[in-house]
């Protein structure tokens, strides 16, 4: 018993590390532009298949392919807000779900003719068995899973907190006009939160492919699931993203051990729901602010 | 015309110990005060002064933090605005908001919804009393466009209108709700000096009505001359209150104004 | 309804009357009778969707889940409770109209991006539930033998019958709608789309119109599952899934959103698309369902219905506001 609630622990906190990377996608590019991007979750997905393509196709050591299937992520995003979003900037919100809508259906039939319908798998960073603790067995990939995981949330934070570039972007949320006026290149901003966005999702399909394998029509659940963290946390928070994240893959990983494994996606959905219907401005988000918002 | 005929009667709106905070900003202080019936009650003070706070507050649109707001006797603060729009306040908007869409006759049409009951169901299924009622819809909006003088675009999308229209057709749709009480938002906001006369006139055809008006309105010389009384808001609070001559003889107010003026 | 709408629905019924007609004494084209069986099932949803979104401006990604939900309990009460189908069709509405309620209730307090993530994660639950619940709903592998509909004591079978039992369908339900949008109701649809501050200044109790429309369209596509299980007589969750509830959006945006002609064409158009043409093209449909999205979204937002000056008016403003 207090094994198996050590591992489904573990487990937990590992899916919702993945978690947690998704909703912080959603934030950046919701905090510049206040777009949902619903692709989000695609950019999962292919991060993982284009690791596998250039670990297992091209061959190139694991680190490089890591690297690599960020920066083909990266180039994605921004050819999405480039070459697609750009253009319906002026668009309704309900235009711009269907767009975003649009492009994830476009990028998980790329990837369906790629790679076909088969789940691939990756090595794991690195060999060795599970460590042991208290009779519970943790994967050393977890431990890269949760590692990176809080890398992302620390240097995001940092970057958004000190450095100019963060405070710009940020400060193209708030205000565009303003932020125009006091010189921050705008258009530049949300091309780097769409990269940064994309980025950000790729890299967190390409750790949990060692975990879990990857296939064509993962997405749309990984990006709904993360859009539930980023709810729950409330729009735009990072930190709360975070606690969000883990709060959904415990639940999800309780479900699966205690109650129905069938129904274990069901669960952050639920939560999802409860969110939005009993309290939209989230966790740690602020309900003055979000009153202002688009929902 | 100046407010010598208006006598005192029983109050139809009742505003007590009002206040109304936007996170740290408190846009409405403390505010007390009553409207007569059938009185055109003007609301004046320097931007920001909470005016139009006052507004959304007895229409409904803000749930105020703290008071009461009583209506015919009924507390109305807090509760939903088609709610209060079927208690019988009516309200326009300062920013013209009109169906751009629909109509003018449509738009009038739309003023008579709290006052008509026929659903989906019956809609769907044509049923005989709908039939009847939509027919008395038109006919009835038909009259409120006759009454603003509006009667000749009836056909034509609201949209089109240019912005004199426009804002005579927001209160002609604002009466065909048949309130007790119309709140109008700077209506004279954007118009010319013609157009402004005309409105005054409309106004005072709509109190004549039995209906109890209350305007927010920067247009001193509109003011003086049709309404019976005056409140003057200041930063939220009461400055000043009565006929429209003693205000402006009132020292306070002047002050607030060309303070006001000073910041800008 | 207006005579132009009259007009227009007559052409349409003289069209569908004689529509098995022209193709079926061709072999190469006679199984489009069929195609347009499913047309007509999906253009009841569709009509509903565009009341809600071209109309009343609200979203939804969940019409799939409801269209389900109507298959099913046609289904179950059929197969497993002998239930007269057409009883478990009303059956049917009753459970939609109510989980509708439920959901409708607090989701349509969101806007934009938070109502489509509610409704497509509710969309996703309810297709969850269809693959798990294996003893109601036979799980993945599906439900079979469900019994035919009848009709004055016989089996409809022929896909004769069921084309105009279908249409006949669709054409009341399109009349009902249509004299929804010409009525006290449909002027405040259309002002809630508009301006809801507005409309509520005018005694409009927005919240309630929105569920309730919301609750209409889940009863048409309840409507539509029905008749979607007994033609096809065996069920699978995946016809039901979140790709599906992207469809009804996508053949209701192809027609035209803002006219309920528009989600028809939309339909048909998009059934024969995806029931006949793209099987050319087998494992580059998705791809092309995706183009189609971006292409319409971005530059025809008005549908085909807007092309050539028709509602030239509203074509620009045809998404404007929608979901705000």
């Amino acid at each position: 018993m207090g094994t198996d609630f050590l591992q489904y622990v573990i487990s937990g906190i590992t899916i919702g590390a993945i978690y947690a990377m998704v909703a912080i996608g959603y934030n950046i590019i919701y905090s510049v532009t206040e777009i949902i991007n619903f692709a989000q979750g695609e950019f999962v997905m292919l991060g993982g298949l284009f690791a596998v393509f250039f670990a297992g196709t091209l061959h190139l050591p694991l680190y490089l392919a890591f690297i690599c299937a960020v920066a083909v992520a990266g180039c994605i995003g921004l050819a999405m807000d480039r070459f697609i979003i750009g253009r319906a900037r002026e668009s309704s919100v309900l235009s711009l779900i269907i767009i975003t809508i649009a492009v994830s259906i476009l990028l998980k039939g790329s990837a369906m003719l790629g790679w076909g319908k088969d789940p691939y798998s990756l090595p794991a960073f690195s060999s060795g068995g599970p460590i042991m603790v208290a009779g519970a067995a943790i994967q050393p990939q977890a431990l890269w899973i949760i590692g990176i995981c809080a890398l992302v949330v620390i240097s995001l934070t940092l970057f958004f907190r000190k450095s100019v570039y963060g405070q710009a972007m940020l400060a193209c949320a708030n205000n565009p006009q303003a932020a125009r006026l006091v010189g921050i290149p705008v258009r530049y901003m949300v091309f780097l939160s769409f990269i940064l966005s994309a980025a950000i999702g790729a890299a967190a399909g390409v750790i949990i492919t060692p975990v879990s394998m990857m296939e064509y029509e993962r997405g749309a659940l990984l990006g709904l699931k993360g859009f539930g963290a980023a709810a729950l946390g409330g729009l735009g928070q990072f930190f709360g993203a975070l606690v969000a994240g883990l709060i959904l893959g415990l639940a999800e990983s309780f479900c699966a051990g205690y109650l129905s494994s069938g129904y274990k996606d069901a669960v952050a959905l639920v939560l999802l729901l409860m969110v939005l219907f009993l309290k939209p401005e989230g966790l740690f988000g602020n309900r003055e602010a979000a009153r202002l918002k688009k929902f | 015309m100046t407010g010598t005929d208006f006598q005192p009667s029983a109050p139809i709106l009742k505003v007590s110990g009002l206040w109304m905070k936007f996170g740290g900003v408190t846009a409405l202080r403390d505010v007390s005060y009553e409207v007569p019936e059938k009185v055109i009650q003007a609301v004046i003070g320097p931007n920001g002064a909470g005016k139009t706070t006052l507004f959304n507050c007895i229409s409904g649109m803000l749930g105020p933090s703290e008071g009461s707001i009583t209506f015919l006797g009924q507390a109305i603060g807090g509760i939903a605005p088609h709610r209060i729009a079927v208690a019988g306040v009516a309200r326009t908007f300062q920013h013209v908001a009109l169906f751009k869409k629909m109509s003018v006759l449509e738009n009038v049409m739309m003023g008579r919804h709290p006052r008509t009951g026929s659903g989906f169901l019956a809609a769907g299924l044509r049923l005989p009393g709908m039939r009847s009622e939509e027919k008395l819809i038109r006919s009835r909006a038909l009259e409120y466009l006759e009454f603003a003088g509006l009667a000749g675009c009836a056909g034509v999308e609201s949209g089109t209108l240019p912005l004199g229209k426009q804002k005579i057709l927001e209160i002609a749709r604002a009466l065909a709700t048949e309130p007790r009480l119309i709140l109008l938002d700077e209506p004279a906001g954007g118009l010319n000096m013609k157009e402004t006369e005309d409105l005054g006139e409309l106004i005072q055809g709509i109190k004549k009505l039995g209906v109890t008006v209350m305007l927010v309105e920067h247009d001193m010389n509109l003011i003086m001359d049709i309404s019976d009384r005056v409140l003057v808001l200041h930063y939220g609070e009461v400055l000043a209150s009565g006929a429209p001559a003693e205000i402006k003889e009132n020292g306070a107010v002047v002050e607030a104004y060309l303070g006001a003026e000073d910041e800008e | 309804m207006g005579r132009k709408n009259w007009l227009i629905m007559l052409g349409a019924a003289i069209f569908i009357g004689v529509f098995p007609w022209l193709v079926m004494p061709f072999k190469a084209v006679s199984h489009y009778v069929d195609v347009m069986v499913f047309a007509g099932i999906f253009s009841l949803v569709c009509i509903g969707l565009s009341l809600l979104m071209g109309y009343a401006g609200q979203i939804s990604l969940a019409q799939a889940a409801f269209f389900g939900i109507g298959a099913y309990t046609s289904g179950i009460l059929t197969s497993k409770f002998g239930v007269n189908p057409w009883l478990a069709m009303g059956g049917g509405t009753v459970v939609c109209a109510t989980v509708a309620w439920v959901v409708g209730v607090p989701s349509l307090r969101l806007k934009g991006h938070y109502l489509a993530m509610a409704t497509l994660g509710f969309g996703v639950i309810v297709n969850i539930i269809f693959a798990e619940e294996v003893n109601w709903t036979g799980g993945p592998s599906g439900m079979i033998d469900i019994p035919y509909l009848r009709m004055f004591g016989r089996k409809i079978t022929s896909d004769l019958a069921w084309y105009y039992l279908v249409w006949g369908i669709v054409f009341l339900v399109l009349i009902f709608c249509f004299h929804v949008l010409h009525s006290r109701v449909g002027r405040a649809l259309r002002a809630i789309h508009e301006d809801e501050r507005a409309a509520e200044s005018v005694g409009v109790p927005t919240a309630g119109f929105k569920v309730r429309v919301f609750m209409l369209s889940a009863v048409l596509a309840s409507i539509a599952g029905s008749l979607y299980t007994h033609y096809v007589t065996c069920l699978n969750p995946s016809s039901f899934n979140l790709m599906w509830s992207i469809r009804f959006v996508l053949m209701v945006m192809v027609g035209g959103m803002q006219s309920l002609w528009g989600a028809l064409v939309g339909t048909v158009l998009m059934t024969f698309v995806g029931n006949e043409w793209l099987q050319v093209f087998a494992e580059l449909e998705i791809l092309a369902y995706g183009a189609i999205l971006l292409v319409v979204a971005l530059f025809l937002p008005g549908g085909i219905v807007s092309i050539g000056g028709f509602r030239r008016k509203r074509r620009q403003s045809a998404l404007e506001g929608a979901g705000t």
